[in-house]
């Protein structure tokens, strides 16, 4: 009987599989954690006289209330806020206590969970992967089976390296044919997140399939899995190919030699088999998809660049949500003043999306009145940057570039946006308040966004390259 | 954890879809190390106003929902961030059951694991209930049915290994634990994961 990818890693990864009355016991491969989800459930252990089963298994970084300014990261300053100082200081004292390794604050392999887990070749073909956040259905891009839990699971896996999982269903999405210049991943995956819609995804994990998912590369297409959650899916997965190999090929956790060897033929047999079937099924064509911008509160309200904000007048809660923006049923946003332009975040904070960004900034000034962060994903994304000189890019278009971090993703360390703002933001999350009070968020590429910063205003890149 | 008993309580309605966690409670209070107090936070940006004063025309401030421990949502609540902050906060103000026609997978999980029910009703069912705020409605978790006032008893589904461990005050992870000899029959068959 031909398996999806998902039904092969679920299988693979079956303790005891799932009856009528329980739910299966599946084990996980690699969990990763933060100071922000973490706290709660190592006092929970510790109140059960429990350890931690897997320490070999468990990496902990931190990236959601850390600092970026580099002095505040390097130079004494301390943290804005006592209390994501003390996370801080709890999840060292908890990772040493548990024996668990900790990419510490000046640690050079530091960054958000979700971009160190590929780039030390951690996240692999087949794993099971959990973090207590809900993007980790980025590395799904590598065709790991990876989802975001909440605190009582994450003790759960400290405890005994396994969760309890109902088995959810399948969801293929095709993409048919390739992206256009000027297009990128993201405006992909706010499109489908457009047209399935914001619920579309609940209950199902989503495969992205075909021509225009193979054509990615591995930056690419984790930027797609890892706003799988937008549209509230379990987790979405890519099939592992050539690219993903030589993507992890010499990473330094990769396995190696031999191994190297019977892990790629392993990860072979991985793929959807010819014949096999999906609980659903959505297509769409690449060649089609137009540089997407956000007009409300979620990532489904998400519309081209050159489009007018919809009409669907009688319908209070999308009514509340244009209130929320300041923006009217049949708007064009490409005029829209901006304030604060975002590059970064587990969605669009890898070095293809600064190469992205810096390239149509080069020999640009940002407009006057905007302010614009240049976030990198990670320490290593940084320092891959630096070489390339990006980072000079952006200080002479008058951008801050920073040390990594979640930051104006999340709004958590004090990168916030003010009240009553606008950003054209890279991130993955329009909600009311994301980016602090009453901030106003658009989602775009990180194309859109340096286009948007030199412009001052709304702009489709294709306009400036 | 406590056994989960019946709950008859009064409704309070937010008819809006799609509540995102973020709106539960803000990432902002996600500095906390602990799981107490933060029902004060609970819908800060839609219950307080920039200054810290109650906004009187947000319906958690108003009188009729003192005590209520049933809240009724739109479509699809809980959606976003895997916080388990929404649920402790939900619980932490008070409220025991969360009424939906979909909820979100990750807060749906996080409610089960501490005793805060996830109820998923038909559309005519939420429809009334959102049409009638402050109605008094019984959940009875061990027959799986929502009462109205009407006398009108909804079936709701739920996971029964949830229901099995809500109703007799179990937690899940004394199940895991007792699965110790397989997990290690697993861990010894793959080596290389």
């Amino acid at each position: 009987m031909p398996k999806t990818m998902f039904q092969k890693v679920w299988e693979q990864h079956e303790v005891a599989p799932e009856t009528a009355d329980t739910p299966a016991v599946l084990f996980i491969d690699l969990h990763l954690i933060h100071e922000v989800t973490t706290p709660q459930a190592f006092d929970v252990l510790r109140e059960r006289g429990l350890s931690v089963r897997r320490t070999d298994l468990t990496l902990a970084t931190m990236d959601h209330s850390t600092p970026t300014r580099t002095e505040q990261v390097f130079g004494g300053v301390p943290i804005s806020t006592s209390a994501a100082g003390r996370q801080v200081q709890q999840l060292q004292r908890n990772c040493a206590a548990a024996g668990i390794e900790l990419l510490d604050m000046h640690n050079d392999l530091r960054g958000i969970v979700h971009i160190i887990g590929p780039e030390l070749g951690l996240t692999r073909p087949g794993r099971t992967i959990v973090c207590g956040d809900s993007h980790t259905s980025t590395h799904g891009a590598f065709g790991a089976l990876a989802f975001g839990i909440g605190t009582t699971e994450v003790g759960h896996v400290f405890a005994t390296q396994c969760i309890l999982q109902r088995k959810p269903k399948t969801f293929a999405i095709n993409v048919n044919q390739k992206l256009r210049a000027g297009v990128t991943a993201k405006d992909l995956v706010l499109a489908i997140i457009g047209q399935i819609g914001v619920e579309g995804g609940t209950g199902h994990v989503l495969e992205y399939r075909g021509e225009g998912i193979r054509a990615l590369n591995m930056d690419e297409r984790m930027t797609v899995c890892n706003m799988s959650i937008e549209a509230g899916a379990r987790a979405g997965m890519i099939a592992p190919d050539e690219t993903t190999f030589s993507y992890l090929a010499d990473r330094p956790r990769s396995p190696s030699g031999a191994a190297w060897e019977r892990a790629v033929e392993r990860w072979r047999a991985l793929p959807t088999d010819a014949g096999a079937s999906f609980d659903r099924e959505h297509t769409l064509d690449a060649a089609a998809v137009e540089p997407m911008i956000s007009y409300g509160t979620h990532p489904g309200m998400v519309i081209p660049v050159s489009g007018t904000v919809p009409d669907r007048h009688g319908d209070p809660v999308f009514d509340k949500a244009l209130h929320y923006m300041g923006f009217s049923a049949g708007q064009s946003l490409r005029e829209q003043k901006v304030n604060v332009v975002f590059i970064g975040s587990c969605t669009n904070g890898r070095l293809a999306d600064l190469r992205a960004a810096a390239q149509l900034l080069r020999g640009h000034k940002i407009a006057g009145g905007v302010r614009m962060l240049v976030v990198p994903g990670s320490q290593q994304v940084k320092a891959a940057a630096e070489a390339e000189g990006l980072h000079q890019i952006f200080l002479d278009a008058g951008a801050e570039w920073r040390e990594s971090g979640c930051s104006m993703c999340i709004g958590m360390n004090g990168d916030t946006v003010a009240r009553g703002e606008y950003s054209v933001s890279t991130s993955n999350r329009n909600f009311e308040g994301r980016q602090g009070a009453g901030a106003r968020t658009l989602l775009a590429s990180p194309l859109t966004a340096a286009a948007s910063a030199i412009r001052g205003r709304v702009t489709d890149p294709r306009e400036l390259m | 954890m406590d056994k989960f008993s019946i709950i008859r309580s009064r409704t309070v309605v937010l008819p809006a879809s799609n509540i995102d966690t973020d709106q539960i409670i803000p990432a902002r209070f996600l500095t906390t190390t602990t799981r107490e107090g933060l029902g004060k936070q609970l819908f800060a940006d839609w219950r307080y106003a920039p200054d810290g004063t109650p906004k009187a025309d947000f319906v958690l401030n108003q009188p009729a929902a003192r005590d209520c421990q049933v809240l009724v949502a739109g479509h699809n609540l809980g959606c976003g961030s895997s916080r388990e902050h929404a649920p402790w906060a939900l619980l932490d103000y008070g409220i025991r059951a969360v009424i939906s026609t979909e909820i979100a997978d990750i807060f749906r999980n996080n409610s089960l694991k501490n005793g805060l029910l996830p109820i998923v009703v038909d559309a005519a069912t939420s429809a009334w209930l959102i049409a009638h705020p402050g109605s008094e409605v019984e959940i009875d978790l061990s027959s799986t049915t929502l009462t109205l006032p009407s006398g009108t008893r909804v079936k709701f589904p739920i996971d029964p290994f949830a229901r099995y461990c809500l109703l007799n005050g179990i937690d899940e992870l004394g199940f895991l634990l007792s699965q110790h000899e397989r997990i290690a029959a697993y861990e010894a068959r793959h080596p290389d994961n």
